[in-house]
């Protein structure tokens, strides 16, 4: 099967430059202090924020800023195949890198001796999960009131049958010749995560570098449509 | 895994202070240019139970890999592809403050860094390794320790895995009648390219290369770029909590390449592959 047929549509039916539908909800999760859940293509991701709140066990607790931890989880039944629910070595490095991603665009200076804890739960996985999940907690730590200097926004870019594509599905995951998720920050114009499975020439990495961060100018605006509907859904036409 | 000790703030903040006035004028505290590795050092074939091995030591980091390649069954989904299996660990041995047990973050993200940048580059052609399609094929394990850690963990832990994998000899093997007798011959793994993994921190606005531990402690974000022999991207991680702007993401591409073919040349010289 190609990945991309005459017209130059993709299996989906997109087009090179074209997102999946995304769909981002703010204030989701009644106990924690921010929350969102989002849907980017066939991806099902809840989030929730919990902090700044005292650190335990005391000793990782910082005297200037304050910690950041996150988890990113699959759920068992989020896969084509039962995933087993314990974290395995994928999860933990995507937990490290999306920690680091949303890290830069924190102000965790204000809170010293304190922890913020991300909880990322995938509920239905398909291809760049790791993006969505960092969009959507960065949404969720918005929500939460944690000062922040810009909103994080995700999203990846790759090649798929010879030709550089926005936003990768699983398929072409699977079956295309390489994968490159982008986090960036629209305002700082900083890139906070950038990580590149598959063979690209340095032209190639240029305008896939590019695209990415055009697919996550997309995804910032849907962001702050997201917020703007949650707190002045009454103000703004949205 | 620790890679680096906070010790104080204080302390952090005098020598990044000190670091970044020497950067500013393009010096780094132990004398290299910004684009200068420290002394590569490699050893091959010194473990001899195992059918590849390399110690290699970039300054004060030293690793050692070993290769064990054994017959086993391909992946339902690759029926006509042999294994490739890359683990990574830092032993207590390393410094005072690595610890024994499972791995925690750090060292998972190097074992899987490394991993991605030989598998994504192809290194070994894979379906040469099939004995029996389907069935019986080459499993080759690349398992590498860090022995004393001074940073750039993830260059010292690639070039020991590729040093291993262009001078190791496996046992050749004859097919008959849907059997495998192992002869006396022993042959070398296919080699399609040889992967250079160059691994920059960034520090203030100034891109250093390999980063020693004192560097890696100041730094505000790291990249690992793997390049192949075409010149080409094949695996790249961004690490640690600070970003990149569009421009140094660009000239770290290039140093990646440019310094990629240098050490490339010096590595292949070292496994005494001319």
């Amino acid at each position: 099967m190609s990945l991309m047929s005459e017209e130059g549509l993709r299996v989906d039916g997109r087009r090179w430059d074209e997102l999946r539908p995304i769909k981002i909800e703010v204030g989701v999760l009644k106990n924690a202090d921010g929350s969102a859940y989002i849907e980017f293509g066939k991806n099902k991701i809840i989030v929730a924020v919990y902090g700044p709140k005292e650190a335990h066990p005391k000793h990782i607790a910082l005297p200037d800023r304050c910690v950041l931890r996150c988890r990113y989880h699959m759920q068992p039944f989020s896969v084509d195949e039962r995933k087993n629910p314990a974290p395995s070595r994928r999860e933990i490095e995507i937990s490290k890198i999306t920690r680091e991603a949303l890290e830069p665009a924190l102000i965790l200076e204000d809170y010293p001796r304190t922890v913020i804890d991300v909880f990322i739960e995938v509920l239905q996985s398909d291809g760049g999960s790791r993006c969505a999940g960092i969009t959507a907690a960065s949404v969720a730590l918005a929500d939460a009131g944690i000062n922040m200097r810009d909103l994080v926004a995700a999203c990846a870019a790759g090649k798929v049958g010879g030709r550089i594509v926005l936003d990768i599905n699983d398929e072409e995951d699977k079956t295309g010749e390489a994968d490159m998720p982008v986090a960036y920050l629209p305002n700082l114009k900083q890139i906070s995560l950038l990580q590149l499975d598959g063979k690209l020439t340095l032209d190639e990495y240029r305008s896939c570098l590019d695209l990415a961060i055009r697919g996550c100018m997309s995804v910032y605006s849907l962001q702050r449509d997201a917020l703007m509907r949650r707190y002045f859904a009454s103000e703004v036409d949205v | 895994m620790m890679m680096a000790k906070r010790s104080s703030i204080i302390v952090e903040h005098l020598k990044k202070m000190q670091m970044n006035e020497l950067l500013a004028k393009g010096k780094r505290v132990d004398g290299r240019g910004l684009v200068d590795y420290r002394d590569l050092r490699i050893e091959t074939e010194l473990i001899k139970k195992a059918n590849g091995s390399a110690m290699v030591s970039l300054g004060n980091t030293q690793v050692i890999a070993g290769i064990k390649v054994e017959l086993d069954e391909p992946f339902p989904d690759t029926p006509d592809k042999g294994l490739f299996i890359c683990n990574a660990e830092v032993l207590p041995t390393a410094s005072a403050y690595a610890e024994p047990g499972p791995p925690d973050e750090d060292a998972i993200e190097l074992a899987r860094v490394v991993d991605r940048g030989i598998r994504e580059s192809e290194m070994i052609a894979l379906d040469k390794l099939v004995l029996i399609s389907g069935k019986k094929v080459y499993a080759v394990f690349a398992d590498v320790s860090v022995l004393n850690t001074d940073g750039n963990l993830f260059d010292a832990t690639s070039y020991a895995v590729v040093a291993a994998l262009l001078t190791a000899k496996i046992p050749r093997y004859e097919v008959k009648d849907d059997k495998l007798i192992v002869t006396d011959e022993s042959i070398t793994l296919p080699i399609n390219t040889v992967p250079v993994s160059v691994t920059m921190a960034r520090i203030g606005s100034s891109i250093v290369v390999d980063p020693t531990l004192d560097e890696e402690a100041c730094m505000d974000a790291r990249i690992t770029i793997s390049t192949d022999e075409q010149g080409r991207v094949c695996a790249i991680q961004k690490g640690d909590s600070g970003t990149f702007t569009i421009e140094q993401l660009e000239y770290a591409a290039n140093i990646a390449v440019n310094k990629g073919n240098e050490m490339r040349a010096l590595i292949k010289s070292l496994c005494k592959l001319g």
